[in-house]
C-alpha cells in the first residue's frame, strides 16, 4: 500500500532516535567546577592525608565542596565545588595550604550518571572558547636543529681526519657547507673516502681552486627533512611531558603542518606560568674548558648564569662534545657530602662522544652551557614610513657550571658543584623533560577567561533556542500538519547531531554552535523541497497519496545533490581550518548528514503515520491550491 | 501557476550584478579589508570591568605605561573593553596589560580573553584562506560538471564568485572586521549559495527533458517560477536563525552572522538571476542534457 512503511522501518527510525537520545543525554548534565590536584613530579603521591589538608583548607576558606576522590594510582585527586565563582579562591587557598610540590588545576568534572557512562556515553568536549583556557601555537625552529647537526658533523669530520692523519683545513663555508681544503689530490681523496664511509648521507662535491683541492660536504634534501621531522617530533614529546607537569585535566598537544605544534590547556588561567614551563628552551652544550695556551680561534668566552657568580666567566673550547638532545634522563639528588647534584644519562652516541672526549682529559674541566632562546627588539622603518618593532630571536648561552672531570665519563655521570638544591632540581627538570631538539617560539596565543566561556555557551544556547522557535513557528504556520512533522524531524535532527558529536568525541566551539544554528535554518530546506514538490504534484492533479509519494521520491535526488556539494565545502573548511573554525566545519558536516536522515526518512515516517494507508481527501500542507481539484473520485 | 518572466529582465539583472561586483572589487582594491587580528598579527585583550569603564582613563594609563598606538574600544557593553596592540609586541604583553589595568582600577578587572597572533601566522592564514576558497570552487565545479553539465558548472561558479565578491565588498565598505570566523562564514556562503543554485539547476534540467518543445528561456522561467517558493522559504528560515544569531549570539559571533546574512541574501538573488543568466548566455539547450542512449539497449528490445 502507498505511503506505508513496513513495521521494521518504523522500528529502525525509532531505534536510531532512541540511540541518539541516549548518547546525547550526557550533555544535559552540567559539569561541576572542580579542582584537580597532582604532584609536580611522578614521585609525589597523593594520599588521604593530602586530601585531608585540601578539605581543611577549603573549609577554612568557607568554600562548599563535595565528591572528593583520589584516583587508584595515587597520581591525582579531584575535589568538586558547589560554586564556580569560588573556583579561583579555592585554588589559591589549596595552593597555599599544600605548598610547593603540587599542581592545582581548575577543572570541570563531568557528572554523567553511571547508567550512561557504562555504555560509553560521554558529553561533548567543549572547545577553549567555551570552557575557558589557553591555546598556544608554537613554531619549531628547524633551521637551528639543522645547524646544530651540521656543527656536530663538522667536529666529527675534524676528529676523523685527525685520527687518520690527513692534514687539511676544515670549517664552514659561507653557504653553511662543510669545506675541507687540502694540499694535494691524494689527501683529498683519502679524506673523501673517510668521510663517505663515516657519513654516507652527506653529499660530497669536489672542486679544484688555485692550488687547493677542496671538498664540500652538504646534507641531502632527504636528510634535511628527516632532521626537521625529528626535531618537531622530539619537541612534541618534550612538550607532552611538560604539559603533564602542568597537571591540566585534558590537554591537547598536536602537531600542525610542517613545523608547528598546537597546545591547548583547558581551565588554565595563569598563562605566564604555562608559558614559562612550555617555553623553556632548555638546551645544553658540554664543552671542555680551553687550555690557557689555546689559540684565540679555538676558544670562546662565556659568563656564568647564576647571579651569585655574575661577572665571572670562563674560556671554553669551540668544539661541542654533546648537546642536550643526547640527554636521555636527568635527576636531582645529593652526593655523599650532601651537596646537590644532577645525575645525567646519555644515549649511546652521546656516551661514546663523552667517553672519547674525557678519557684523555682527566683533571681538565668541562663547562656546561645553558642555552635559552631570547628576543631582542629592533626598530625598523617600514615602506610606509612607520616605525615597527621587530623581534629578533637569539640564543643566549650562559655557563651553568664547569666541574673538573674526575675520571673518564660514559653514558652516565653526575654534574656536581651546583649552587643549591633548587638549581639542581630545576636543571634536572629541564633535562628530564627532554632538552628540545630545536628552539621553539610562541606564534599564537589565545586565552579565554572562564566567565567569557560560560557566557558564550549561554548566548549560543539562547541563539539555538530562539532560532529553532522562529523556524518552528514559521514552518507550522506555512505548512500546517506537514510543518509539525518537519519541526519534529528538526528537533530529532538536533538530538542526533549532538549524539553524533558526542560519540565522535568532537569538540564543540562557539563557531560550532553557530554551525548548529545554521543547520537549524538550512536543515528544513530538505523538508521545504519535499513539501513544495508535494504541493506541486497536488496542483498537477495527483491524489493526496500519490502526491506525497511522488513529492518524496522526486525531491530526494535534488536534496542529495544540494547536500553533497555543501558537504564538499564543509570538508574543505575542516581540512584548512584551525581551532574554532574546524568546530564550525564539524557541526556543519555532521548536521548535513543527520538532517538528510531526519528530513527524508524521519519526516516520511511521520507523514506515513499520519496519512499513510487510508483514504485522504486533502492534505494539511498550507498554500491556496493544496486541495486537489479533481480528487473527489 | 502563472510563469514569472524572470529572464525578461536578465539584461538589467546582469548590469546590476556586474556593477555590484566591479564596485566591490574596486573598493577592495582601494580600501582593502579591515583585517582582524587573526590575519594581521598582534595582541588583543578583552577585559570586563565591574562597573562601567572609563575609556579615556584606560587610554591614558596605557600611554603612560608606554603602550603607544593601543586601540581601546568598548565591546558590546560599556563594562567590556577591547584593547588592541599593534604588531611587533611580544607574546608577553597581554598578561602584563591585565596587571597594569588592575593596578589602576580600584575594583576588579576580569580577564575575558587574550589573543596573541604572530605576524607569520597571519600571512599564512590569508594565503590558506584564499587557497581554501579556490579549492572549494574548483571541486564544486568538478562535481557539478560531472553531475550536470559543464555549462551548469560555469553558471554555479560564476554565481559563487559573484556572491563571495559582493559579500567581501560589503565588509570592505562597512569596515566590519574580517576575522577567521568571517572567512568560515564566507565558505558557508559558498555552500549555501551552491545549495540554492543546484536546486534551481536540477529543475532546469528536469524541465528541459520534460518540456521538449519549449525555448530555453521559457524553460528557465518556468523552472525559476516553480522553485521560487522553495528558494524564498529556505532563505527566509535561514535568515531567521541568522538574525537570532546576530542579535543574541554575542559580539564574537556577530561578524560571522552578518557575513552569512549578506551572503544568503545575495545568494538567493544570484541563484535566480546569475546562474540562470549565465546558462542562457552560454546558449544552454536541451541537447546538452539529453541522456545518452545506450547502444546495446535498443537491440535487446528487438529480440523477443
Amino acid at each position: 500500500m502507498l505511503n506505508k512503511y513496513p513495521l521494521w522501518k518504523y522500528l529502525l527510525v525509532l531505534f536510531v532516535l532512541s540511540l541518539g537520545a541516549f548518547y546525547a543525554a550526557p550533555n544535559l548534565y552540567a559539569p561541576d567546577p572542580a579542582l584537580q590536584i597532582t604532584g609536580d613530579s611522578s614521585a609525589q603521591v597523593i594520599d588521604e592525608q593530602t586530601l585531608g589538608r585540601v578539605t581543611r583548607a577549603l573549609e577554612e576558606a568557607g568554600i562548599d565542596h563535595f565528591g572528593e576522590m583520589i584516583d587508584p594510582r595515587g597520581r591525582n585527586a579531584l575535589v568538586r565545588l558547589r560554586n564556580a565563582e569560588k573556583q579561583l579562591i579555592a585554588q589559591a587557598a589549596v595552593s597555599k595550604a599544600l605548598g610547593d610540590g603540587f599542581i592545582i588545576a581548575l577543572n570541570l568534572a563531568p557528572t554523567t550518571p553511571d547508567w550512561l557512562s557504562d555504555y560509553g556515553a560521554q558529553p561533548m568536549k567543549l572547545g577553549l572558547d567555551l570552557s575557558g583556557g589557553v591555546h598556544f601555537k608554537l613554531e619549531v625552529d628547524v633551521n637551528a636543529a639543522m645547524e646544530r647537526r651540521l656543527e656536530t658533523q663538522l667536529n666529527e669530520v675534524k676528529r676523523l681526519l685527525r685520527e687518520e692523519r690527513i692534514r687539511g683545513f676544515v670549517g664552514f663555508d659561507n653557504k653553511g657547507r662543510i669545506e675541507g681544503k687540502f694540499k694535494t689530490e691524494e689527501l683529498r681523496e683519502a679524506a673523501r673516502a673517510v668521510i663517505a664511509e663515516a657519513y654516507p648521507a652527506l653529499m660530497l662535491d669536489r672542486v679544484d681552486a688555485d692550488d687547493n683541492w677542496i671538498i664540500y660536504a652538504s646534507m641531502t634534501e632527504q636528510t634535511r627533512s628527516e632532521i626537521a621531522d625529528y626535531a618537531v617530533s622530539q619537541n612534541l614529546t618534550t612538550l607532552r611531558n611538560r604539559v603533564n607537569e602542568l597537571g591540566v585535566s585534558e590537554p591537547l598537544v598536536q602537531r600542525q603542518g610542517q613545523n608547528r605544534i598546537v597546545v591547548e590547556l583547558p581551565g588554565i588561567q595563569d598563562t605566564a606560568e604555562a608559558k614559562r614551563i612550555l617555553g623553556k628552551v632548555a638546551n645544553l652544550e658540554f664543552r671542555l674548558v680551553a687550555r690557557s695556551d689555546a689559540l684565540p680561534s679555538e676558544r670562546q668566552r662565556f659568563d656564568y648564569r647564576s647571579p651569585d657568580r655574575a661577572g665571572s666567566s670562563e674560556w671554553l673550547e669551540r668544539d661541542v662534545i654533546i648537546t642536550g638532545e643526547r640527554v636521555n634522563n636527568a635527576a636531582a639528588s645529593f652526593d655523599q657530602n650532601g651537596q646537590p647534584n644532577v645525575n645525567i644519562s646519555l644515549d649511546s652516541e652521546g656516551g661514546q662522544a663523552m667517553s672519547r672526549a674525557t678519557r684523555n682529559n682527566i683533571k681538565r674541566r668541562m663547562g656546561v652551557l645553558f642555552i635559552e632562546r631570547k628576543y631582542r627588539t629592533r626598530y625598523e622603518t617600514g615602506e610606509d614610513g612607520v616605525e615597527v618593532a621587530v623581534k629578533m630571536p637569539y640564543d643566549e648561552k650562559k655557563l651553568l657550571t664547569a666541574p673538573v672531570i674526575q675520571s673518564a665519563l660514559g653514558a652516565s655521570f653526575q654534574i656536581t658543584g651546583l649552587d643549591s638544591p633548587g638549581e639542581a632540581s630545576e636543571l634536572a627538570l629541564m633535562l628530564r623533560a627532554g632538552a628540545l631538539a630545536a628552539p621553539i617560539s610562541f606564534v599564537e596565543e589565545r586565552t579565554v577567561g572562564p566567565s567569557l566561556g560560560a557566557e558564550n555557551i549561554r548566548l549560543g544556547v539562547k541563539s539555538v533556542q530562539i532560532g529553532l522557535a522562529l523556524v518552528a513557528l514559521f514552518m507550522v504556520l506555512y505548512y500546517r500538519v506537514f510543518g509539525v512533522a518537519a519541526v519534529i524531524a528538526l528537533s530529532c535532527n538536533l538530538v542526533l547531531l549532538i549524539a553524533v558529536m558526542s560519540i565522535l568525541g568532537a569538540t564543540l566551539t562557539l563557531p560550532g554552535i553557530a554551525g548548529i544554528v545554521l543547520t537549524v535554518g538550512m536543515a528544513v530546506d530538505a523538508n521545504v523541497l519535499i513539501f513544495s514538490r508535494i504541493r506541486e504534484e497536488l496542483r498537477n492533479g495527483l491524489s493526496p497519496q500519490m502526491a506525497i509519494h511522488a513529492g518524496f521520491e522526486r525531491a530526494v535526488a535534488t536534496i542529495l545533490d544540494a547536500n553533497i556539494t555543501t558537504l564538499i565545502v564543509a570538508l574543505i573548511l575542516y581540512a584548512v581550518g584551525t581551532g574554532p573554525v574546524k568546530g564550525f566545519a564539524v557541526t556543519l558536516s555532521v548536521g548535513i548528514v543527520t538532517s538528510m536522515f531526519t528530513a527524508i526518512v524521519g519526516t516520511r515516517a511521520l507523514v506515513n503515520l499520519i496519512y499513510g494507508g487510508r483514504r485522504v481527501r486533502s492534505l494539511s500542507i498550507g498554500g491556496r491550491n493544496a486541495t486537489p481539484q479533481g480528487a473527489e473520485a | 501557476m502563472k510563469t514569472i518572466n524572470f529572464m525578461g529582465r536578465r539584461k538589467l539583472a546582469a548590469a546590476i550584478s556586474i556593477a555590484l561586483v566591479l564596485l566591490s572589487v574596486a573598493w577592495l582594491a582601494v580600501n582593502q579589508l579591515n583585517w582582524g587580528l587573526d590575519f594581521t598579527g598582534g595582541t588583543l585583550v578583552e577585559v570586563h570591568y565591574s562597573d562601567s569603564a572609563d575609556l579615556n582613563a584606560i587610554r591614558q594609563t596605557l600611554q603612560d605605561a608606554g603602550h603607544e598606538g593601543a586601540i581601546v574600544v568598548s565591546f558590546g557593553s560599556d563594562k567590556d573593553v577591547l584593547i588592541r596592540l599593534p604588531k611587533g609586541y611580544s607574546d608577553k604583553q597581554g598578561a602584563e596589560l591585565l596587571v597594569l589595568l588592575q593596578e589602576s582600577y580600584s575594583e576588579t578587572v576580569e580577564l575575558r580573553r587574550i589573543e596573541f597572533v604572530g605576524p607569520q601566522v597571519g600571512d599564512e592564514l590569508r594565503e590558506q584562506g584564499g587557497l581554501a576558497m579556490l579549492l572549494a570552487l574548483a571541486l564544486v565545479m568538478l562535481y557539478i560538471a560531472f553531475r550536470f553539465q559543464f555549462k551548469f558548472a560555469v553558471g554555479a561558479v560564476v554565481a559563487l564568485v559573484h556572491d563571495v565578491l559582493i559579500t567581501l565588498g560589503f565588509f570592505s565598505v562597512t569596515g566590519l572586521e574580517f576575522d577567521l570566523t568571517v572567512l568560515a562564514a564566507l565558505l558557508a556562503v559558498i555552500g549555501y549559495s551552491l545549495n540554492d543554485t543546484i536546486v534551481v539547476s536540477d529543475r532546469i534540467r528536469e524541465n528541459f527533458r520534460k518540456l521538449r518543445r519549449a525555448e530555453p528561456l521559457e524553460v528557465i522561467n518556468i523552472s525559476l517560477t516553480e522553485t521560487l517558493g522553495r528558494t524564498l522559504v529556505t532563505s527566509f528560515t535561514t535568515l531567521l536563525v541568522l538574525g537570532a544569531l546576530a542579535m543574541f549570539g554575542g559580539e564574537i559571533i556577530r561578524g560571522f552572522a552578518i557575513a552569512l546574512i549578506v551572503g544568503v541574501a545575495i545568494g538567493t538573488y544570484s541563484s535566480i538571476y546569475v546562474a540562470a543568466n549565465v546558462l542562457l548566455t552560454m546558449g544552454v539547450s536541451k541537447e546538452d542534457l539529453m541522456i545518452p542512449v545506450k547502444e546495446g539497449a535498443e537491440q535487446e528490445e528487438l529480440t523477443p
